[in-house]
């Protein structure tokens, strides 16, 4: 078990995420930094869809109740064993009873803490992402964990990465063409693809820019959106939708970021800089 | 009928298939019906469905858009037959006291008209599941009465409890969970739209048609109560 004695800002477990169910509105959710979740799953030799913890802005305390051995990936926020700093992209053994936590950001927005294993709270519809109204286990203060035993014969040639740098330093976001993008006239495609920043509104349901951008095209009949998708609100405001938006929206859809721009932009925080980088279909 | 449909990809991994933008009922058949038609095709992860759109999400990457594309239109095309699933009419209780129906007496005063007025006019039709979006079991319906179009509200409320029924514009519908929302409240079901322990989380589905019928308080305590101990059963009625 892991007991949550501090949840920080906030924190919830999150795998690939939910599929299958978008027809009864249910959302995909699922850790938004695949990049970063999938490596720290990597280097526990787990599988890349196991569960773990994703923590925002790292200010969470994390009790392990059991022997496991542990990762930390996405955002560096001075993650510390027993108050003893230790590095990320790094596999740790833990004894029962550590406590994990986190002090200065140094960079990035969302760090995620694998176990061996994976985190086995329930799975709903294939997923243990959680979701409001889906998933039981709330990450507050007390909540209980489950993890698996131990693997007796775990050798330790854990391998240990440098996460590249260019992941939270870079302010290009690779997009393709939306459904509504060729509404846009040229000098709206062109202002589209200049630098923007991230608004003091950003979460795991959407990212919302600060400027904005002529917009004298209507909105559309209610229809799919993806994590990815960027719409043009009336007010003409960007907002990059992510993992945890509803599957339908009435705004034109004039980009559609790559999963990695996805990943690079959940570690970016109020104020930051991006720019969209038109790429090709083929 | 077929009609003439759009093929895009959406993002690297989707296909979005568009019909006529138009809200209508031949329309949001023909996308039920090839929706379970390419259902069986194995790497396809998810399907969403709205009024005049269907987007087809991949398990991978979509390196031969053409082909796929193609694969997909002679599917449209070759099949002239409809594959009907079971379609339901569902009477949904909806208690429309003023106590929950907080927006009803206003509504009358810019209407002109009574209270009862609005509760005949919401249910003597029924209305037709076009799709469920914007949350967990949320019914978009189509078919409200013209004299019931009623602009949302400027300021929207920080809250609506589960169960509101509720007017926004040219729609209706039913919240599946308490969240904030603009909608003009009428009324509040004492059902659950998403329920994730039972085994059919969200009983209506696109195609399906609802009957709002109007009960008194007392009845919807009882029905509450009913529904929680899981002892109520839904009124339907195949189509």
């Amino acid at each position: 078990m892991i007991e949550v004695l501090h949840p920080g800002i906030y924190c919830s477990i999150q795998d690939q995420g939910r599929f299958g169910y978008a027809k009864m509105g249910v959302p995909q959710a699922g850790y938004a930094d695949s990049y970063a979740a999938k490596m720290a799953n990597a280097l526990l030799k787990n599988h890349e869809k196991d569960a773990l913890i994703e923590i925002t802005f790292g200010q969470g305390k994390f009790k392990f109740k059991s022997d496991t051995y542990i990762c930390l990936t996405g955002g560096d926020f001075s993650p510390k064993l027993n108050g003893k700093l230790i590095k990320m992209q790094s596999v740790y053994p833990i004894k029962k009873d550590s406590v994990l936590s986190f002090g200065k950001r140094v960079y990035g927005a969302r760090v995620y803490l694998s176990v061996q294993g994976g985190i086995q709270t329930e799975k709903v519809y294939g997923s243990r992402s959680y979701f409001e109204g889906i998933t039981q286990q709330k990450l507050v203060k007390g909540a209980m964990l489950p993890i698996l035993p131990i693997e007796k014969d775990t050798d330790n040639s854990f391998s240990r990465v440098r996460a590249s740098e260019k992941h939270f330093t870079t302010i290009y976001l690779p997009c393709l063409k939306g459904p509504e993008f060729s509404k846009l006239n040229n000098e709206q495609q062109r202002k589209l693809l200049t630098p923007f920043s991230i608004s003091d509104h950003n979460n795991r349901v959407g990212y919302r820019l600060k400027e904005s951008l002529e917009n004298n095209i209507s909105s559309i009949l209610t229809s799919p959106v993806l994590p990815g998708t960027v719409q043009l609100t009336p007010s003409g405001k960007c907002i990059i939708l992510m993992q945890d938006c509803q599957v339908t929206g009435g705004y034109p859809r004039i980009l559609q970021l790559s999963e990695i721009a996805i990943a690079r932009i959940s570690q970016k925080i109020t104020g930051d800089k991006i720019q969209f980088i038109l790429e090709d279909h083929s | 009928m077929k009609f003439q449909l759009t093929y895009k990809l959406f993002g690297r991994s989707a296909i979005l298939i568009e019909w006529p933008a138009n809200i209508s009922q031949e329309i949001i058949q023909d996308i039920i019906s090839f929706e379970r038609k390419i259902k069986e095709i194995d790497s396809i992860l998810d399907t969403i469905i709205a009024y005049n759109s269907l987007l087809i999400r991949y398990q991978n990457p979509i390196t031969t858009n053409e082909i796929i594309i193609s694969q997909l239109k002679k599917i449209y095309e070759a099949s002239s037959y409809l594959i009907k699933q079971d379609q339901f009419l569902w009477h949904i209780p909806v208690c429309y006291d003023v106590s929950f129906g907080i927006d009803l007496e206003e509504i009358a005063n810019k209407k002109k008209c009574s209270v009862a007025d609005i509760i005949r006019l919401h249910t003597e039709t029924d209305y037709l599941v076009y799709f469920i979006g914007f949350q967990p079991g949320f019914l978009y319906l189509g078919g409200l009465h013209q004299n019931l179009h009623i602009p949302r509200k400027s300021n929207p409320r920080v809250r609506v409890d589960m169960g509101s029924v509720g007017i926004g514009g040219s729609q209706t519908g039913v919240y599946p969970q308490d969240s904030s929302g603009g909608w003009n409240i009428i009324g509040k079901s004492p059902l659950n739209f998403f329920d994730i322990n039972a085994s059919e989380s969200c009983f209506a589905k696109p195609g399906d048609r609802i009957q709002f019928i109007a009960v008194d308080i007392h009845s919807f305590y009882q029905i509450e109560r009913e529904v929680i101990n899981q002892e109520f059963i839904i009124k339907k009625r195949l189509l």
